[in-house]
This record gives C-alpha cells, sequence and structure tokens, in this order.
C-alpha cells in the first residue's frame, strides 16, 4: 500500500463527544485519486470520523480531540489554520439531501461566488453539473427552485454543489441511504467518474455499496479501527475475525 | 361484550364515544363563545361611535365641543410612537435574536439570559412605564416626548420580538446550515443568506404582533406623563404627544354621555388599525409558509 499517495491522515485520533470517546486512537491513511470507503454498524464512530477531516465537528457542543490529522503536511487542528479554509479544499456531501431552497443555478454559483472565485460562473455551473451527471436533466430549468427536483436529483445536486468549489477531496456520509435503487446506482456509476480527479471518502452501512466502488475500505466498530486495506483483500481475506463475521452479514 | 359478532358496539364503547363527542361540542361551545364575546364588543362599540366616523372626526384636533373634537393629534401621536418603536425595537430586537441562537455559547449564563428574556415578557406594563420615566424622561432629560414613549415602548416590547425572532431562526433546519458551511461560507455568509430569509415571515409575525402591543398600551404613557388634551401634532421626536388610548381614556373620564361616543368612534379606529396589522402577518406567514 505504500506505493499510493496520502493526502489525508488520521494519526492516532481520539474524538470525544463531552468526554465520551467516539473514536478511539485511529490511525487512517486517505489515499489521493481513490475511493476509501468507511463501514461499520450504526454507533461505531465513521461519521464522526469522516466529520473530523472538514472540521464540521467544530459546530457540535463539547466535543474535543486528541491526535492529528494532517492534510498533505499541515495538521488540520493547528490554531492558525482557519475552518472556512478547510472546507474549501475538502467538500462534504450529507446524508439526506439538503439543498438550499433556492434555484438550481443559485445551489451550484452560491459557493464560488462568496468565496470570490474568478471565472465565468455559467461554465462553472456548468462543468460541476455535467460532473454530476444532472445538466442533460436540468439545463433547461436552471432556474427552477432546487426543491422541485427528485430525491436523486437533489443528491447529485449537492454534489454539484461541492464539485463547484473544485476541492481535493469530497467527504459522503452515507448519500445513497436515502435513495431508492435507481438513483443509487446513478451515483455509485458517478463516483467512479468522479475519482479521475478527485479523492474520495464514503461513509457507508451499505457493504455492498462499500464493496462495488471502493478501492479501500475501513471497517470501525465501537470507535477503534478494527482493519483497513485494499477492499479486495478486506472483503475476501479479512486479517481479523470482527471483520469476516460483519462483512459475511453474521452481525451488524 | 359480544363475542359473537365483535363489530357490535359494546356498552363500554358506546360510551367513551358518548364523552368523545361530549368533550367535541364542549370545545366548539367554548371557542364560539370567545367570538361571541368579541363581536359584542365590536357591535357596542360601533353602534355608539360609528355615527361620529367621518373625515372630520380623523383631521380635528380634541376639543370642549364634542361635534367639533377629533383624534387627529391621537392618530398622529400613535404613527409618531408605532414608527419610533420600531426603528428602535425591530433592529435591537432581531440582533439580540441572532446572537443567542446563532453565536452565543450555550453556558449557564446565556441561559440564564433567555430565562429572564421570557420573565421580561411576563412584566406588567405599568412597570416599564416606572422604568421609563426615571430612566427616559427624567434621568436622560427627554421629558415627555415621543422619543421617551418610543423607547419605553421599546423595552416593552423587544422580549416578545426577541423570542419570536429566536423561535423563528432555530426553526430554519441546521442541515442547510451545514450545507452552506461545507462549501466554505462563514458563519455571517450563512446568516445573512440562508438563516435569515429563511427566518423572516416569523421574524415579520413576531414583529407586528409585539407592535400591535405597542399601539394598545396606555398605561406606560400615562406613566411617563403623554398629554391628555393636545392640539398640536409632534414636528419632531422631541415634541409632547398623545396617543389613541390615552385619548380613548381621556375621553372615557368624562361626565357626558357625547364624549362616550366619541371614545368609541376612537376604540373604532384603534381597532382598525390592529386588524390591519394583525392581517398583514397573516399575510405574511401565509407567503412565506407556501415559499
Amino acid at each position: 500500500m505504500t506505493e499510493y499517495n496520502s493526502i489525508l491522515k488520521a494519526d492516532a485520533l481520539t474524538i470525544a463527544y463531552a468526554g465520551a470517546p467516539a473514536v478511539r486512537a485511529v490511525t487512517l491513511p486517505i489515499y489521493e485519486k481513490k475511493i476509501t470507503a468507511i463501514i461499520g454498524p450504526s454507533g461505531c464512530g465513521k461519521s464522526t470520523l469522516l466529520r473530523s477531516f472538514n472540521r464540521m465537528n467544530d459546530f457540535v457542543a463539547d466535543v474535543s480531540h486528541e491526535g492529528q490529522i494532517r492534510y498533505r503536511d499541515q495538521d488540520l487542528y493547528a490554531p492558525e489554520v482557519d475552518p472556512v479554509e478547510v472546507r474549501l479544499r475538502i467538500g462534504m456531501v450529507f446524508q439526506k439531501a439538503n439543498p438550499f431552497p433556492k434555484s438550481i443555478f443559485r445551489n451550484v454559483a452560491w459557493g464560488p461566488e462568496i468565496n470570490g472565485m474568478d471565472g465565468d460562473i455559467n461554465l462553472r455551473v456548468e462543468t460541476a453539473l455535467r460532473q454530476a451527471a444532472l445538466w442533460d436533466e436540468v439545463s433547461s430549468r436552471l432556474d427552477d427552485s432546487a426543491l422541485n427536483l427528485s430525491g436523486g436529483q437533489q443528491q447529485r445536486l449537492c454534489i454539484a454543489r461541492a464539485l463547484a468549489m473544485e476541492p481535493e477531496v469530497i467527504l459522503m456520509d452515507e448519500p445513497c441511504s436515502a435513495l431508492d435503487p435507481v438513483s443509487t446506482a446513478h451515483i455509485e456509476d458517478l463516483l467512479f467518474e468522479l475519482k479521475e480527479k478527485f479523492t474520495i471518502v464514503i461513509v457507508t452501512h451499505n457493504m455492498q455499496q462499500a464493496a462495488r466502488v471502493s478501492d479501500f475500505t475501513a471497517f470501525m466498530e465501537m470507535g477503534h479501527l478494527v482493519e483497513y486495506g485494499e477492499t479486495d483483500q478486506v472483503f475476501t481475506r479479512p486479517t481479523e475475525t470482527r471483520t469476516e463475521e460483519y462483512v459475511t452479514g453474521r452481525f451488524g | 361484550m359480544n363475542k359473537v359478532n365483535p363489530l357490535i358496539v359494546s356498552d363500554q364503547l358506546a360510551r367513551r364515544q358518548w364523552l368523545s363527542r361530549l368533550f367535541k361540542h364542549f370545545c366548539t361551545g367554548v371557542t364560539f363563545l370567545a367570538v361571541a364575546i368579541l363581536g359584542v364588543l365590536i357591535f357596542q362599540v360601533s353602534v355608539a361611535g360609528f355615527g361620529w366616523l367621518d373625515w372630520q372626526f380623523l383631521t380635528s384636533f380634541p376639543s370642549r365641543f364634542p361635534e367639533k373634537a377629533g383624534i387627529y393629534s391621537a392618530l398622529v401621536g400613535t404613527l409618531w410612537l408605532v414608527t419610533l418603536t420600531a426603528s428602535l425595537a425591530i433592529p435591537i430586537g432581531v440582533l439580540a435574536a441572532i446572537y443567542l441562537e446563532e453565536y452565543a455559547p450555550k453556558n449557564r449564563f446565556t441561559a440564564f439570559i433567555e430565562v429572564n428574556i421570557a420573565n421580561l415578557a411576563g412584566v406588567p406594563s405599568i412597570v416599564y412605564g416606572i422604568l421609563g420615566l426615571a430612566v427616559f424622561v427624567r434621568f436622560m432629560g427627554l421629558e415627555r416626548s415621543v422619543l421617551a414613549g418610543a423607547m419605553t415602548m421599546s423595552l416593552l416590547v423587544m422580549p416578545v420580538i426577541i423570542i419570536a425572532a429566536k423561535e423563528a431562526i432555530r426553526a430554519v433546519p441546521s442541515s442547510l446550515r451545514q450545507a452552506a458551511f461545507a462549501v466554505g461560507a462563514t458563519r455571517w455568509q450563512v446568516v445573512r443568506h440562508h438563516v435569515l430569509p429563511s427566518a423572516i415571515p416569523g421574524i415579520l409575525t413576531g414583529v407586528i404582533l409585539a407592535l400591535s402591543r405597542a399601539i394598545g398600551e396606555t398605561a406606560p404613557l400615562i406613566m411617563i406623563g403623554a398629554l391628555t388634551y393636545v392640539a398640536f401634532v409632534p414636528e419632531g421626536p422631541l415634541d409632547e404627544f398623545t396617543a389613541l388610548p390615552i385619548q380613548i381614556f381621556n375621553w372615557t373620564a368624562r361626565p357626558q354621555e357625547t364624549f362616550h361616543e366619541l371614545a368609541a368612534g376612537g376604540i373604532i379606529v384603534l381597532l382598525a388599525i390592529l386588524l390591519l396589522m394583525n392581517a398583514t402577518a397573516v399575510y405574511i406567514r401565509y407567503r412565506g409558509s407556501k415559499r
């Protein structure tokens, strides 16, 4: 695994809510332009870990971190780091599609605009919508409210919104858990194309999805990272018995 | 219990259904009683005062002679009072609500502040009058000006505005804030572009209800010494003034029957303004919910 380039790395990371640890001493490198899946039963700390990668945990009261998260060579939680800058480089797609109650165009254009990004905004919106495989469906009605889109379209719009920022890493927190199988397949196809340009970390409770889309898989349980490796190996030749029990569906 | 055909209503169920219907009729009756009382009030006031409602009534100053008397100074005074109160209480109240919901850390101190804002909303208005008299009229030397009245009224309605605005801001889903933060927005950009636009119908409803209360309040104005007989209109915020409820109070206190009818006319004007404001609140809420 050493031939890959790690862009993000949790290093002995412990995250606690009000003193109760949710993530315990996790060391996890995220490799550039790969898809990394984090799987595990509910409450295992996978979402907490994901949200620490772009400092979305900052909004939770009484959260504390130990250890480090390094983005290239920078500690993300160093005092001189501005979390807004972090989120420009590391975007996020949430479990439930959360478009702004504005037009389709405004949803994608807002992020680049408030951050003063250069270039033709129309082109940027179109590129992002094309990358998210949504352009053909919405190009004729960009001024319609985003809330009129279907659930699957809304989630792809949220992906386009993240892509428009040209981040290096995109974090996805169970992005398909509220979608039907067809929309899910759409987004999984999309992931394969996106990894040409972006690094993707996806939290999922759907093991088949992890097996289908990811290059690397991390299995977490009760805050611990139980096993981490290439997806193929984790699913077919796991080294830990807990991993084997989980991926074969014996618990969880 | 009828075991053969379980769909036949048992005695026990019949009793429960009867109780259920009784409760429905009871609630209906109480509702209509409340509306009926309001109806009687409006009817009585209309009978007494409607004959006095004309252009002359709206554009004349008060007078010793009922046929020449009008509410011009009180109406203009009330408009001054509400405008000044709005421009003081709305910005301060809304900003306080934004601070408490979006910025303030959740600790004992802010919890203490929030509880006390709720308590302030329940303080009798005469107490605000005493405070206004001591601080604005005497200590700050604003005399019996419409500004002193508006500052007193602002104190009175500010808790209501803060509470309504807090509720409206809290109702904005946190997923919307997270979406905005995730594309690199600062707290101010999140508030300015997403939280406030979503919360504005709720905020405005609260603001209008609060201002309706300010229009109807009498006690604090009497306390700070708003005049009861005014033959001029205020030309600036430091001028003396009177207001509709004071004028009504003044006329009701006179022995002559004709002045009581004038008071009824004043009440109709006051009610009309209140209903207009409440209708605006309903309309804004309706438009906000449709979006």
